[in-house]
């Protein structure tokens, strides 16, 4: 008989076998799950996370071009850049808590020695256009001390960066100021836009004026270096890097000494108002200003709401109101010659057809006056325009009243639609018809319709007509030149950074005026003795000049505001060169305060010609 | 009697006293896990010579050549070790007790502070975290305690009495450092799953654990009484959701799961940018893994947990070789911290475990980890020579 010993030990041993197998089995599955994880994660999508990390470590640092320069026709800078130290906050880094922010506000207020209140102003108005992710720039011009300072303490500073920026410097001042423009950081409208396309936020933009019309001459190509960077984001090497394409310069039509001219005189008057000043061959403007102007150096710091205010303050003139080409008045008697085309081709007078001014007239019930209800006798064409007879133009007028010939003429001049100048924010002005009168009179919106009157007083440049000195320069180079209105333009050529002219900009006509030689000389003859005979309207301006020239007066009335003087005048007579068209609003009468700025212009414009000749100056064409 | 001559040879080739390496015990070592354990030690010193030392600032190879010292310390400690019979810790298993606790006490007053928590004590010439050894010396007296109870009182009573024993300790260190506890409280489990506590009382166990969970994480905070510190809260949830936040837990997390993955099957070598230029936080401690799987990529990372694996499996395989039962709850309990380590550290790295700051085992840089748990392989160590021992019926005092 075989007794089977009990073995406590072997039934222990078979419970822990079992339990060992628990463990056991709990690790095997540990193991696994850490094995498939790991090989789910490096080998299955391990590209994805070598993409992300070769992201990580690169930044791409974007390298402003610095923009094209722009010159006048000589050559003088008028706009270049000047390199500055920004202060910017890193977008990406900025906390988004507002203590926290508030906090680090206040410690750059402490090291840049300014107030945490004017810290955060600036902040405040950089962020509000700025669109998301752009760098802001809290402070430029940033002193050496601070840059060593922040240098040194990066590590505490991790949000800001001091970069080198591009700002525009003018070294003319004040010089074009309407003309040249502002550039700005690109808005979230801008990148939205189609001609956004390439930009980046924190990218600087043409604003305003030939910055603006010739923002992809003048923008060049930004570079890109592409930098390895810690986890802190400190630049570890350089890995490669495209250098920026610097903008091309343009060199303007302006001549700087027909438009120091001009400045100056418009700034002796003190009153608003704008010249322009036209090669009456080709179409490009010598000269262009409005009065009050600005510095446009304050755009290249954010502008403070008061600034933004102030520039287009109506009792401060609006000074950045460009009235040379958007000032929309009434042109008084410098329509006349207008006036006097479409009444020759419609045959409604000739040169000689006299009409006897008794200094009013009287058409269908309505008495219309002379200025000063001055008579001046019979008059023919020439006297008419010399003397400035209303009561021939009003006679004319009503004769051509019915079939429009007269605002055909006008329309074919230029007046009532854009001259298409190479400039942003021309305003088309206004040219009465009795189709806008009658439509308007259905719609309710004015008190009668299209009368007589209306063109009677068209007929002298008064009543609804609205036009700008560049379409009146415009005009009158049509009718100096014989018929061609070209296209005002601005820019002589596109340069590159070296100086090598990239591109010469030709001539564009715009129209071609079918004007009769007889019908242009009896005019031009007229205009001429208006400017430098005894009786003449501005010959107490024109009648010493030098050089003969064909001008015409124009007092316009404006009502509520005074008297709007123009002048728009030739030369020399009688093949002219140069167009000159002055206005000033309350100016009175135009031989007052027009005419002299238009003889300041056009003396600068012969001295110069006259240096020329005898070889004073070397570059001048 | 020639027969009998040449056994008696052959039995006195095995007696420790022919040469160097008989006489430090080597020969009835477990080779394989010794392998492992010099194996995994050899690729920390070269992740951190190739990989580490080149961004640590200083002294380039401070990391690389400190941790080999500790090596040295550690492997010396582990031969010490083996030499004795790990049953005496049984006898002393009250007074080991006592030291752990006072120890873990101790930090309380004299702790110094690193990284927001308290866990090292200052010693002379180096700073030494209680914690790390005390995960052996829970081990050994806890074993020790469900040896001598085992008759005692009813199975109830007995799971009560484990579990109270355990988790002592474990509250203690939670209150310091959570990863450290959440080991405690793992071989505390292991300990007792090994020594036959019923299913069923595991089974509450592990219900209660979900429970305090749940309340300390959620609803103690919705509560306003976080029992958490703030740290420790973020740390536990943020790989739930990876953060760009820099400096956030999430950010650091989601950075070690791109530097794994873009280590790719074969690694990227000195292209490895993500631990070269410091994307990778913690990278010679919590974060070496990564920096393994980054440089040697699936290749390299494999290796390093097959040697773990190899590691676990030699422990686990002591349970049954051991000569007393003791030997079988100890290496129970090493094998589950080892492994829990493991699991959590490594699972860190791969963005599936939250970050508790529990360092890898033999791999992370740390002089108290590093020469701790090679002590726990000499004891493992003392395991299998006794066992082997016994099977020769040589017992070596």
């Amino acid at each position: 008989m075989r007794i089977e010993p009990v073995k406590p030990r072997q039934r222990r041993l078979r419970g822990t076998a079992f339990r060992v197998a628990v463990l056991g089995g709990v690790g095997v599955v540990l193991f696994a799950v850490l094995f498939f994880r790991l090989w789910s994660l490096q080998v299955v999508t391990g590209d994805r996370y070598l993409a992300e990390a070769n992201d990580n470590r690169t930044r791409e640092i974007r390298v402003p071009a610095p923009r094209g320069r722009v010159l006048d026709r000589d050559g003088n800078v008028l706009v270049d850049n000047r390199t500055s130290m920004a202060l910017q906050l890193d977008p990406l880094e900025i906390p988004s808590g507002a203590a926290e922010r508030r906090k680090l506000l206040g410690s750059i207020a402490g090291v840049i020695g300014r107030s945490e209140s004017w810290v955060r102003k600036r902040y405040r108005l950089e962020v509000k256009d700025n669109p998301p992710g752009s760098p802001i720039t809290l402070i430029r011009d940033v002193g050496d001390d601070i840059v060593y300072y922040l240098q040194e303490h990066q590590a505490d500073f991790p949000e800001v960066q001091i970069n080198r920026v591009f700002v525009r410097r003018y070294p003319k001042d004040v010089r074009a100021a309407h003309l040249l423009g502002s550039v700005g950081e690109v808005t979230a409208e801008d990148l939205e836009s189609p001609e956004g396309a390439g930009l980046q936020a924190g990218d600087t933009l043409g604003k305003a004026g030939i910055e603006q019309q010739y923002d992809g001459v003048l923008r060049g190509e930004p570079g890109l270096t592409r930098v390895q960077v810690d986890s802190r984001g400190r630049i570890k090497g350089q890995l490669e890097s495209v250098t920026p394409e610097p903008g091309d310069s343009i060199r303007l039509t302006l001549d700087p000494d027909v438009q120091a001219a001009g400045e100056s005189a418009l700034l002796g008057i003190g009153l608003p108002g704008a010249f322009v000043a036209l090669d009456v061959n080709d179409g490009e403007v010598l000269g262009m200003s409005s009065n009050p102007t600005f510095d446009p150096d304050i755009f290249t710091r954010p502008l403070t709401p008061r600034q933004a205010n102030d520039l287009w303050d109506e009792d401060l003139g609006a000074p950045m109101f460009n009235r040379a080409i958007a000032g929309a008045y009434p042109v008084g008697s410098t329509y006349k010659p207008i006036t006097a085309v479409a009444g020759l081709a419609a045959g409604k007078i000739t040169p000689s057809t006299v009409v006897d001014d008794g200094g009013k007239i009287t058409i269908s019930d309505q008495t219309f006056t002379n200025a000063g209800s001055q008579a001046h006798g019979p008059v023919d064409l020439r006297r008419a325009i010399e003397v400035s007879s209303d009561v021939y133009f009003y006679s004319l007028g009503a004769q051509l009243n019915g079939g429009e010939q007269l605002q055909r003429w006008s329309s074919q001049f230029g007046i009532g639609r854009p001259t298409g100048i190479d400039l942003p924010g021309e305003a088309e002005g206004l040219l009465p018809t009795p189709e806008w009168r009658n439509k308007l009179f259905a719609a309710g919106e004015t008190d009668r319709p299209w009368a007589i009157g209306d063109n009677v007083q068209l007929a002298i440049g008064q009543g609804d007509l609205q036009a700008d000195p560049l379409q009146m320069a415009t005009a009158y180079a049509a009718l100096g030149n014989g018929g061609t209105v070209y296209k005002p333009r601005l820019v002589l050529q596109e340069e590159d950074s070296a100086g090598r002219v990239i591109r010469e900009f030709e001539p564009e006509i715009e129209r071609q005026i079918e004007l009769d030689p007889a019908a242009r000389e009896a005019i031009m003859d007229g205009l001429h003795a208006a400017a430098q005979q005894p009786d003449g309207t501005s010959y107490a301006v024109f009648g010493g000049f030098p050089v003969e020239v064909a001008g015409k007066t124009g007092t316009a009335e404006r009502p509520p505001h005074g008297d709007q003087s123009w002048y728009v005048v030739l030369a020399p007579y009688p093949d002219p060169r140069v167009a000159v068209a002055v206005t000033v609003e309350q100016g009175g009468f135009g031989a007052d305060t027009a005419a002299p700025v238009a003889l300041q212009v056009l003396s600068a414009y012969f001295d110069r010609r006259a240096k020329a000749v005898s070889g004073g100056s070397g570059n001048v064409e | 009697m020639e027969s009998s001559a040449t056994a008696r040879g052959r039995d006195e080739a095995h007696l420790p006293r022919d040469g160097l390496l008989d006489r430090v015990g080597i020969r009835d070592m477990d080779g394989w896990m010794a392998f492992s354990a010099l194996g995994l030690v050899a690729c920390s010193l070269l992740t951190l010579h190739e990989a580490v030392g080149q961004a640590a600032g200083g002294a380039p190879q401070e990391y690389a050549s400190r941790q080999a010292l500790y090596g040295l310390v550690g492997i010396t400690a582990m031969i010490a070790i083996s030499r004795i019979d790990y049953s005496r810790f049984r006898e002393l298993r009250v007074g080991i007790y006592t030291f752990l606790c006072a120890s873990i006490l101790a930090i309380f007053v004299f702790g110094i502070t690193a990284r927001g928590s308290t866990q090292s004590l200052e010693l002379p010439f180096f700073t030494f975290q209680p914690a790390e050894l005390g995960k052996l010396l829970l081990v050994l007296a806890l074993a020790g305690f469900v040896i001598d109870g085992a008759r005692r009182g009813s199975e109830s009573q007995r799971t009560i009495r484990y579990l109270a024993l355990g988790f002592a300790p474990t509250g203690l260190v939670l209150l310091q450092d959570l990863g450290t506890s959440l080991v405690f409280g793992a071989i505390t489990i292991a300990i007792m799953v090994a020594a036959g506590v019923r299913w069923s009382h595991l089974a509450a166990i592990g219900a209660g654990l979900a429970a305090l969970i749940a309340i300390t994480l959620v609803l103690m905070p919705m509560a306003g009484a976080p029992v958490l510190k703030q740290y420790q809260q973020e740390r536990l949830t943020s790989f739930l959701s990876p953060s760009s936040d820099i400096g956030d837990a999430g950010y650091q997390q989601n950075q070690a799961k791109i530097a794994t993955g873009s280590g790719g099957t074969t690694g990227r070598g000195d292209q490895a940018t993500q631990s070269r230029l410091g994307f990778v936080p913690e990278r010679h401690t919590d974060f070496i893994f990564a920096v393994v799987a980054e440089r040697y990529g699936f290749v390299g990372a494999a290796l390093v947990l097959s040697l773990f694996a190899l590691l676990f499996w030699r422990a686990l395989r002591l349970m049954t070789l051991s000569k007393n039962f003791y030997g079988t709850l100890v290496a129970a309990g090493i094998a589950a911290a080892i492994m829990f380590q493991v699991f959590v550290n490594v699972g860190m790295n791969l963005g599936i475990m939250p970050i508790t700051g529990i360092p890898l085992p033999l791999m992370s840089y740390g002089g108290s980890a590093i020469i701790a748990t090679f002590m726990m392989i000499g004891v493992l160590q003392s395991i299998h020579i006794q066992s082997r021992a016994g099977q020769r019926g040589l017992w070596i005092h």
